[in-house]
């Protein structure tokens, strides 16, 4: 990156640059290449690959590197007889209305605690922090024991999609990530939309929004891959096998399915989050690093 | 942040003042009430989920630990629940894995993504390359990546692509997950795998933070590199070194999906048998709620020790 350009760091850029630094620098740079795409790129290749393979060739050793007889059946099995069609429409639809939900409630949530800072705003915030102290499996019983009978209106939430949107509502991190930028952006914009007469809600929308755009990307990316990547959650409160997400549905399937295919199954579940996060990756990596404390 | 100084708007007369100013005022008493109630409202719906998705069902968690429900009737047992969980001999094999599991990817999980940011952070070409790479399998469904752990990585004939490699540089191959004495290093190695992305990118931007005239100094009193990094690098990261380590003691000590997939729940002889996958199996098998949340409340009380050791030793340091 340019702007790391200049940046001395563990080893001096002149050092680096001349004589033996210079190989040593270039030959440490390909290993890492090389290595690194080995380790992390190729058992996606192999994952790809290998769903390719029929029977016979996944057992033998050693093992091939390309498929010798493709068989794209495996991958047409696999969207076929596990109906991946329908839970991957599943997933994205939990993902969209999860997207939905945080935004219009945490975001509500976060300008309420940065800029009208009402009563008990901050004690507020305190509870909500706190439960980032909380491990998600400690919660998890009781959790699924409210889902199914909510307290006051007893409503069963079972096999509902607010099942999985309501309870994402409550994630301090986002709530706390969208304060901090909008304690970030200036009080004089607010007390000017103030004297022009806009009312709070007015000003969230015309002010405070159009400048939160990056975080509010970030936001969503994340909230997208949490339903993409969540499993024991919506494994328990989406029993009915018409309502499962695509790894839970994969998962369910995997014991009776031929393994070629279930791989292949996992192929084609990767792939919505492989995209968002290839062409997302710039927000994703300044939300990861906005999020937390430099030290 | 460069802080403007705003001249002072003339006020026009009736209009209340700024609510948003950090100036003392006197604002009227109904103003006050207002400005409250518009708070409160933008407040309410994501507070309402706290209180019903996180707030309450952590009480309730607490009470149900000391009831039983049997048909329908819901008795107070007092500690029951907690002598019986624990009286079970699995209880203390979950602990012992748990704990081992936690040890080895605080071994693994831990060191090594810092030193593959520190192995980044000085490459000036590929670097984008690079963080994506590191990145990519944290998008993964984890269900995704681990079948592919289980069926080709660990496939223990020796068609499996560790097998193989093993094979190929004439050293013994392994059974992995039918294996008890190597279901907790393949896991942690696939559990690495799938999650080192995240606190590799987290220590490259607060590697990035360093100023360079601290090893240019460092360089000039004759530190080596190794020296360079344990006097410079690791202090000016301590804060952020200290915070995902705690991080991964809580994340790793609710290892489920793993023992899940990978070994199918228990592993051979209990071997992959952990404490969240136990809660999961009291909950969910054998409708046993009230002892899986006093299982729970367990899991809770040890992870607030530790929370309490981290803060305490954080807490010196400055």
């Amino acid at each position: 990156m340019a702007q790391d350009s200049g940046t001395r760091t563990l080893i001096s850029q002149t050092q680096i640059s001349r004589g033996r630094g210079r190989v040593v620098y270039w030959t440490l740079l390909v290993v890492v290449v090389v290595g690194f795409t080995l380790v992390f790129l190729g058992p996606l290749y192999w994952m790809v690959t290998g769903a390719l393979k029929s029977g016979q060739e996944i057992a033998q050793t050693p093992p091939s590197l390309f498929p010798k007889d493709p068989q794209p059946q495996n991958y047409i099995d696999a969207w076929n007889n596990l109906a991946l069609a329908k839970l991957l429409f599943n997933t994205f639809y939990y993902a969209i209305g999860a997207v939905l939900f945080q935004l219009v409630l945490d975001t509500a949530a976060a300008y309420s605690l940065s800029k009208l800072r009402p009563i008990f705003g901050n004690a507020i915030l305190a509870l909500m922090l706190g439960t980032l102290m909380i491990p998600a499996m400690v919660l998890i019983v009781p959790q699924y024991v409210t889902v199914i009978d909510l307290p006051i209106v007893h409503i069963n939430l079972l096999d509902s999609p607010f099942a999985i949107w309501l309870p994402l509502v409550a994630n301090a991190f986002n709530i706390f990530l969208l304060k901090r930028f909008f304690d970030s952006i200036p009080e004089e914009l607010m007390a000017a939309a103030l004297m022009d007469g806009a009312t709070s809600l007015r000003t969230l929308w015309s002010i405070i929004l159009p400048l939160s755009r990056p975080i509010l990307g970030v936001v969503s990316i994340f909230a997208v891959t949490t339903v993409w990547k969540d499993f024991l959650w919506p494994k328990l409160v989406m029993p009915s096998p018409e309502t499962r997400t695509v790894s839970v549905g994969i998962y369910a399937f995997a014991g009776g399915t031929p393994m070629n295919v279930v791989i292949a199954a996992s192929v084609i579940a990767a792939i919505p989050t492989v995209i968002i996060f290839l062409i997302f990756q710039r927000n994703i990596m300044s939300g990861l690093t906005t999020g937390s404390i430099k030290g | 942040m460069a802080i403007t100084t705003v001249p002072e708007t003339p006020r026009k007369p009736g209009r209340p003042p700024s609510p948003y100013s950090t100036r003392p005022q006197r604002t009227s008493l109904g103003r006050k009430v207002r400005d409250n109630l518009t708070g409160h409202a933008f407040l309410i719906g994501a507070v309402l989920c706290f209180v019903v998705f996180s707030w309450y069902p952590m009480i309730r968690g607490i009470v149900m630990s000391f009831q039983r429900t049997r048909r329908g009737e819901t008795t107070w047992v007092g500690w029951d629940n907690y002598s019986r969980i624990i009286a079970d001999p699995s209880f203390w094999t979950a602990w012992q894995n748990t704990f081992y599991f936690t040890v080895l990817a605080l071994a693994l999980g831990y060191v090594v993504p810092f030193f593959v940011a520190v192995l980044l952070n000085e490459f000036r070409h590929g670097k984008g390359y690079l963080r994506i790479l590191v990145y990519l399998p944290v998008m993964l469904p984890p269900a995704s990546a681990l079948f592919l752990f289980k069926f080709y990585a660990y496939d223990p004939s020796e068609a499996g692509l560790f097998n193989a490699i093993l094979k190929a540089l004439h050293l013994p191959t392994s059974q992995w997950m039918q294996s008890p004495e190597m279901t907790m290093p393949a896991m942690v190695v696939a559990s690495t795998w799938m999650n080192m992305g995240g606190a590799v990118l987290i220590y490259l931007a607060s590697l990035q933070n360093i100023p360079g005239e601290l090893y240019e100094a460092a360089e000039l009193d004759g530190a080596g590199i190794w020296r360079r990094i344990v006097h410079v690098t690791i202090p000016q990261t301590r804060l952020i070194l200290a915070l995902l380590a705690m991080l991964q003691i809580v994340a790793t000590m609710q290892l489920f999906i793993e023992p899940l997939i990978l070994a199918n729940g228990a592993g051979a002889e209990d071997s992959a048998t952990s404490v969240a996958y136990l809660i999961y199996q009291h909950g969910f098998f054998q409708n046993d709620l009230n002892g899986a949340a006093a299982l729970g409340v367990i899991m809770l009380v040890v992870l607030a020790g530790f929370s309490a050791v981290y803060v305490r030793l954080t807490a010196k340091q400055d």
